[in-house]
């Protein structure tokens, strides 16, 4: 009996043991989680949610809360799927000093606001290898302007914009020399510098132009936020490598305590550069815009920026201690508190606006960055949250005086109160989340109902892709005391920061689709009547329609090898959700997706005789499959004269 | 001469008042919904006109052959008008004359234009629906496409539906005030 009795422990303290099991990601999900992210067949998602495409260079967009992808716009990268950058139309967009740069690394957007909230009128995107800002239009979701930043590398602390959208920023994450001097890497401290430029955004265009950048020392300008309300001239700009390191940055740019918040008083930047106390000096740059009734990109490069030297400027730049290479730097809805989150530190310093002002009154400096004042730490803290977590990234506001900090190291979403600076809640992220988007959380208005954590690492999260997986986000239900995790979807590039709105800020504006009368395109084709064939030189141009279900011309000959054959497809549909699609064989270039009452060019230069069938690729009615036509290419100097038609057959022809 | 009574003078007015609306709403719609026209499409006929999604639903004509409608290929949008035109100022006669027998005379005459105007409506349908090119990609053996002259028809994928617009049911209520008024004049004699 004592040994069954033995027996039987032993087997219950086994059983106890099997259910000592870590804690897995399935027990974070509850039971309606569900309900709150289904979206039924013909209901719409109740929020546009615009992600960086990250390497990718494109930026896509989600639907939330069920986690839908809607559409990628392609901005900084080529995008065959439509033509984007392969298009005569759209390959100036791309444009740069250095030729046209088809990739780049997307990292940050913002949405454009008026009186610190969004209008749903842009969406700023940033380039971080090739430094460039792009302007997308929210009506049509094109990309309809890229700026190159020149004196920067790195653009990294952007696209943020002030309150309505008077600048947009972007600061150099990489040193550089300013200007093209050859000088050796080790020069560092005397010859390379960051900047911060200042962008102005046209109030009804819309178009960008560098109005002045702000010279500062060689250290990597990280992220940044405008203030709002009471800190609305301001701007705040995270550093590292304040070591000034440019060899070995994990060792060599992580051995001060504190790097430092930059504060720019933005409107006394730009009272300077009125006052000419500025220095225009060479830089080319491209600016690259898309006419919208031309249906035209063009690339113009400038040749000049203003400079502000914060030496001739005093009372423009101020340094505030932060702790631990700070990545985050983000602005409560009031504008009062300022968040710096240290990558390797152990706690969430706050700053106060109110008190870095009076900290400059008293002149409480500890000292001097290269002749920038430094703010004393203790002046300008309101306060510092105390062991949220491992490796704090990103902060985010719900608008009811909350913040929610995104924990890389540990792998969480920490929530908690700006008002006593104690930690709320905390909810796991599989695995390592980057950037945390609220909608509008950045914003003075803020939509706290959800929130989305962009995560690093996948792993276990979907079907498993072989090495290369995409990346994982989540949705937390944010309405309560506690998050709740509601979904997991996944994304595609690597997304950095987000942006969401209300879809009805932006739904019932959209452009079905091109009034045709309006297209000043060069080429158009008014009607299938207008349908041609030029020849000029070795220059052909094809002046094409396309509508259900063919193209005019369908045949063309006296083409030879070696030409250059421009085919100017008008859609001459006028309904929504009706693009036609070109492509001709062995072109190496990509195909076009032409939205009704559009104009686009693709160009072809065949290098061989024969036959090249054409067709249309958007599979656009009951008759798409027989949407096509033939090009001849014949050798160069045969005798083929010029002809093309549409129903033209050998027994038409001689009937006549 | 027998006089019209009060009555009979005051409907005069109205009668051409209502069809004065002719030149500022559509009298006919024809609304279609498929599926993949979640949102329908609709083609209203004026007096003088036809407009609406009229080259949208010529688009899709072309698969079955049927003729593209074009404004200029009515010339009852030409008839119509003079016609309406010529019977208001009809009333302005009757109104000055205050015969009854002008009144019927003009009543017998509306109903003659609107006997006209719907053989012709029906014969306009019936062309468009069974003439069709002979070449036409899609052809359904026995399938013709008349619309309905009034009501509900299932055309292939779609759903048709036809009926009168605003100034086609002021067009209807003149009719009726006119019948009614003539029984009134004929009963009061």
């Amino acid at each position: 009996m004592k040994r069954l009795s033995l027996m039987l422990g032993l087997v219950a303290a086994t059983a106890a043991m099997q259910s000592c099991k870590m804690k897995t990601a399935a027990t974070a999900v509850q039971g309606d989680a569900a309900s709150k992210t289904y979206v039924a067949p013909g209901k719409y998602d109740e929020y546009y949610n615009f992600v960086s495409g990250g390497f990718n260079g494109q930026v896509s967009v989600y639907g939330l809360p069920s986690g839908r992808l809607l559409k990628v716009i392609p901005v900084f990268s080529v995008f065959p799927e439509n033509g984007y950058g392969y298009s005569e139309e759209t390959k100036a967009m791309l444009n740069t000093t250095n030729g046209s740069i088809p990739w780049d690394d997307q990292h940050h957007l913002d949405l454009s606001q008026t009186n610190g909230e969004q209008d749903g009128r842009w969406l700023f995107a940033n380039a971080n290898n090739t430094p460039r800002i792009a302007r997308i239009d929210l009506t049509t979701f094109k990309t309809m302007e890229i700026l190159q930043i020149p004196n920067s590398a790195g653009n990294h602390s952007s696209p943020f914009i002030t309150e309505n959208t008077e600048y947009v920023v972007a600061g150099t994450r990489f040193s550089v020399p300013l200007g093209s001097e050859d000088v050796p890497i080790s020069s560092f401290k005397e010859n390379f510098h960051s900047t911060a430029s200042f962008i102005s955004v046209d109030k009804n265009s819309g178009k960008m132009d560098i109005a002045f950048q702000i010279v500062l020392p060689g250290m990597n300008l990280d992220l940044s936020h405008a203030g709002k309300g009471p800190s609305h001239d301001w701007f705040f700009f995270s550093s590292y490598n304040t070591e000034q390191a440019y060899t070995l940055l994990e060792v060599n740019a992580s051995q001060k305590d504190k790097d430092y918040i930059v504060a720019v008083n933005w409107k006394k930047a730009e009272e300077y550069a009125k006052a000419g106390k500025g220095k225009k000096v060479s830089a080319p740059y491209a600016h690259n815009t898309y006419d919208e009734h031309t249906q035209t990109a063009t690339s113009v490069i400038e040749n000049e920026v203003l400079l502000l030297d914060p030496k001739d400027c005093p009372d423009m730049v101020y340094m505030i201690p932060c702790p631990k290479s700070p990545h985050g730097c983000d602005i409560d809805p009031s504008g009062e508190y300022i968040v710096g989150s240290g990558k390797l530190a152990a706690l969430i310093p706050v700053f106060s606006f109110s008190k870095i002002t009076k900290a400059i009154g008293d002149k409480q400096f500890e000292g001097d960055f290269k002749g920038i004042p430094i703010l004393k730490y203790e002046s300008a803290l309101y306060g510092e949250v105390q062991k949220p977590g491992l490796g704090p990234l990103h902060t985010e506001f719900d608008g009811r005086g909350n913040a929610y900090t995104s924990m890389f190291l540990s792998s969480e979403v920490v929530k908690w109160s700006l008002k006593d600076l104690k930690v709320l809640d905390r909810a796991p992220t599989y695995y390592s989340v980057g950037h945390l988007m609220i909608p509008g959380g950045d914003t003075k208005k803020p939509a706290g109902k959800y929130l989305v954590a962009y995560n690093k690492i996948t792993k276990d999260r979907f079907l498993p892709t072989g090495p290369e997986l995409a990346q994982s986000a989540q949705l937390y239900d944010i309405s309560g005391d506690k998050m709740q995790l509601v979904l997991d979807y996944p994304t595609f590039g690597e997304p950095h920061y987000a942006q969401a709105c209300a879809a009805s800020l932006i739904k019932d504006k959209q452009v079905k689709f091109f009034d045709i009368n309006k297209n000043k395109h060069s080429y158009v084709a008014m009607g299938e009547k207008n349908a041609k064939v030029v020849r000029q030189g070795n220059r052909v141009d094809v002046y094409m329609t396309a509508i259900r279900s063919h193209l005019t011309p369908d045949n063309i000959e006296g083409v030879y090898v070696g030409d250059e054959v421009y085919f100017h497809v008008t859609n001459l549909e006028q309904d929504w959700d009706i693009p036609h699609g070109f492509a001709i064989k062995n072109n190496p270039n990509a195909e076009l997706l032409i939205m009704p009452g559009e104009t686009v060019t693709l160009k072809f230069v065949p290098e061989k005789q024969g036959i090249y069938p054409f067709y249309c690729t958007d599979f656009c009615s009951a008759l798409h499959q027989e949407m096509s036509g033939y090009l001849r290419v014949s050798p160069k100097g045969a005798n083929v004269p010029l002809k093309f038609g549409t129903g033209e057959t050998a027994e038409t022809v001689a009937a006549k | 001469m027998k006089r019209l009574t009060k009555a009979g003078l005051i409907s005069i007015p109205i009668v051409v008042l209502f069809l004065s609306t002719l030149w500022l709403a559509p009298m006919w719609r024809i609304d279609m919904r498929a599926p993949q026209y979640p949102d329908g499409l609709s083609m209203q006929i004026w007096i003088n006109d036809v407009k609406g999604d009229v080259p949208i639903i010529n688009g899709l004509n072309h698969y079955i052959g049927m003729k593209t409608i074009h404004r200029d290929d009515f010339r009852e949008f030409v008839f119509m008008p003079i016609a309406i035109v010529l019977f208001m100022a009809g009333g302005v006669l009757v109104f000055l004359l205050k015969s009854k027998r002008a009144y019927y005379i003009w009543t017998a005459a509306f109903l003659v234009i609107a006997l006209c105007s719907f053989t012709d409506f029906y014969l306009w349908e019936y062309n468009y629906g069974h003439n069709l090119d002979p070449n036409a990609p899609i052809k359904v053996p026995g399938m013709s496409y008349q619309p309905p002259l009034l009501g509900y028809k299932k055309l292939l994928n779609f759903e048709v539906l036809s009926q009168p617009d605003l100034a086609g049911w002021f067009y209807c209520a003149a009719g009726v005030v006119l019948t009614v008024i003539t029984f009134y004049e004929w009963k009061k004699k």
